[in-house]
């Protein structure tokens, strides 16, 4: 009975699926909240107008219920459960994961990763912004959508592209790796980058990628913000005869530290639960697992559905102190609306 | 004299010093997408023997060639299917969470009620909730819905499914998009002005009207640059679509399978990224000022 729903695999299924979906999709989206509307004005006026703000943003929150918070909640459930979910095993996959020597350097490579990247990116966004500001329009343009332009750009064709500029032939062939290039050419020894850990390289050298990639964001908006700097403020202070250091420092800083502060919360939370790159880069050997690639090897690989979840818990509660802070500066915000 | 001081003036107020340092970084941001773009048109020998600025060096002496091309698309690695499924996870789960949030923006801007600020700081409070966290559960339900269709009369085969099919794809892409969608759509209709609403209330226009007819034409600026951020991070996406539509492998996937062919050669990969990022970065700077607009609006994920 069902058998032609096969007629949408293949290419030309693809194409039929996605023009059907942005055609019906739409369509059937409003016709539900059109149904929805009805629905609550047929009820007495009192219990109608009750409802109907929930005819606009209940189904946002039964999608956000059902898809984000049942699951999330399950997880933390599936944590304190064995392999297939089939038995309470209580916290037996949290100490597992803390007597693994292993585990220890996921941890530490996590703490590496947020120690480093959100504040590099942020200070070279600032960087980018405040030099590209100081020159003319057309140089300004083309310098900046260059920095920009590894946003379009997936991680994983990032790591295609990085693991090019970082590879190793060895053996007295030409290298073909930029960084290996550079380096022969000085009369330096080919290194294997993504295998050496000494001193955590491999980990800081998959770093520069997320940063090459995410430093066009940051400086997006710190230039967005340093350019609606109020001019009599920069000129007063040079007036007084602050030099541009100072002005930059005591003036414009200070002035773009709110934007400064949301561009580093960003980049965080998405370094904390980073994953595609080091996934793209080293699969996480080598020492440069972190808590996003351990929850995939272990479910995916391990098929280890208890320790997965249990990684993800340690990850959840990093990162529950930064979602407090959100709702915190929320709250904020709207009482100075 | 008066000469020589104009140029040294212009010469300054051009500031060589920050346009050096800028080429340089520059240089460095571009050049391994240079390599990229160089790679993918040289032979599988050459790609293996010599680095690619040998060949940007000497470009008349090089054996350009499309083959690397003609191999993705091969029966073997199929990125025209890849490019086909990626577009048809891309466009719906682009479009879907955008409607959804554009209604739930608009209850939360113009709707007074109980408990407004009790859902919207969950709102924001799950908008750092990371993915990880509701995959193991999410794949479940999905497996469990299966189970349920399997009783439908006709279906015992499980052609009617869900798990790692396209619907399954735009549900999760769309769930993971709304806080951010929401929180973005609301602080934007937050600056429409209010007294046009009440003016139409008072006309005795319903909030349906007004919001087909009066809210969403006045959105437009954010509901286009939500779209682009959400169409290049569904596009760019690899975790979902292997995890929910793996039925259908996306490009990303089949460039990560590609890396794990190392006797290939290094043109085959950069073929593959450069068929990938062509939509991407089309999108990217056709629209840019919208995009930049969008992110400077509504600045936090």
């Amino acid at each position: 009975m069902f058998e032609w729903l096969t007629i949408f695999s293949g290419p030309v299924g693809d194409i039929a699926t996605a023009v059907i979906a942005v055609i019906v999709g739409p369509i059937a989206t409003f016709a539900f909240y059109m149904l929805l509307n009805w629905l609550v004005n047929l009820l007495p006026a009192k219990a109608g107008n009750i409802l109907r703000p929930y005819v606009f943003i209940g189904p946002v929150l039964a999608l956000i219920g059902s898809m984000l918070v049942y699951p999330t909640v399950g997880t933390v459930i599936a944590a304190f459960k064995n392999e297939d979910g089939s038995e309470w095993v209580g916290i037996r996959n949290f100490l597992k994961l803390f007597k693994d020597p292993n585990f220890g350097s996921t941890v530490f490579n996590n703490f590496e990763w947020v120690a480093i990247v959100p504040i590099v990116t942020v200070a070279l966004g600032i960087m980018i912004a405040t030099l590209t500001d100081r020159l003319g329009a057309v140089r300004e343009r083309v310098f900046k959508s260059i920095i920009f332009m590894p946003m379009a750009i997936s991680f994983v064709a990032a790591s295609a592209i990085w693991r090019l500029t970082y590879s190793w032939t060895g053996g007295g062939q030409q290298e073909v790796g930029m960084l290996n290039a550079i380096v022969t050419a000085f009369g330096g020894q080919p290194v294997s980058w993504m295998q050496e850990d000494a001193g955590t390289l491999n980990n800081i050298l998959i770093m520069v990628v997320v940063i090459w990639a995410n430093a066009g964001f940051a400086m997006t908006l710190l230039s967005a913000a340093i350019k609606a700097v109020p001019e009599e403020t920069v000129e007063a202070a040079s007036i007084d005869g602050a030099n541009a250091w100072q002005v930059f420092w005591r003036v414009i800083l200070p002035q773009i530290r709110v934007t400064a502060v949301s561009v580093f919360i960003t980049v965080l939370i998405s370094t904390m639960k980073i994953f595609d790159v080091i996934w793209g880069m080293t699969g996480g050997n080598f020492h440069t697992n972190v808590l996003g690639v351990d929850f995939f090897l272990e479910y995916f690989v391990y098929n280890n559905e208890g320790k997965a979840s249990a990684v993800v818990v340690i990850l959840m509660l990093a990162i529950i102190p930064i979602m407090i802070y959100q709702v915190r500066t929320y709250r904020k915000q709207e009482e100075l609306r | 004299m008066s000469r020589q001081v104009t140029f040294m003036t212009r010469l300054k107020a051009f500031k060589p010093g920050t346009t050096l340092v800028m080429l340089f970084v520059v240089a460095v941001w571009a050049l391994p997408t240079v390599g990229l773009l160089v790679t993918a048109f040289r032979p599988q020998a050459a790609s293996v023997e010599s680095g690619w600025w040998t060949a940007i060096f000497d470009p008349m002496h090089q054996d350009w060639t499309l083959k690397a091309f003609s191999q993705v698309f091969n029966s073997d690695w199929n990125l025209g299917s890849g490019f086909m499924s990626t577009l048809a996870i891309s466009i719906p789960a682009t479009i879907l969470p955008i409607t959804f949030a554009a209604f739930a923006a608009y209850g939360f801007t113009f709707l007074e009620f109980r408990g407004r600020e009790f859902w919207f700081s969950m709102i924001i409070a799950l908008m750092v909730v990371p993915m990880q966290a509701a995959i193991v559960a999410v794949l479940k339900m999905f497996m469990a819905i299966d189970e349920l269709l399997l009783m439908i009369p006709g279906n015992e085969y499980g052609d009617l499914h869900l798990s790692g099919e396209y619907p399954a794809a735009w549900i999760v892409h769309s769930a993971f998009a709304m806080p951010l969608a929401v929180y973005i759509l609301r602080n934007y209709m937050m600056t429409l002005p209010h007294a046009l609403i009440e003016a139409a209330r008072i006309d005795g226009a319903t909030h349906f009207q007004i919001f087909w007819r009066l809210i969403i034409p006045m959105s437009v600026p954010a509901l286009a640059s939500f779209a682009i951020f959400q169409f290049l991070w569904v596009w760019n996406d690899y975790f979902v679509a292997y995890m929910f539509a793996g039925n259908h492998p996306v490009m990303t996937y089949s460039i990560l399978s590609m890396l794990g062919q190392h006797g290939e050669g290094w043109q085959l990969v950069m073929a593959g990224c450069l068929v990938s990022v062509l939509v991407p970065l089309t999108v990217f700077f056709g629209l840019q000022r919208y995009f930049v607009r969008g992110l400077t609006a509504g600045s936090v994920k």
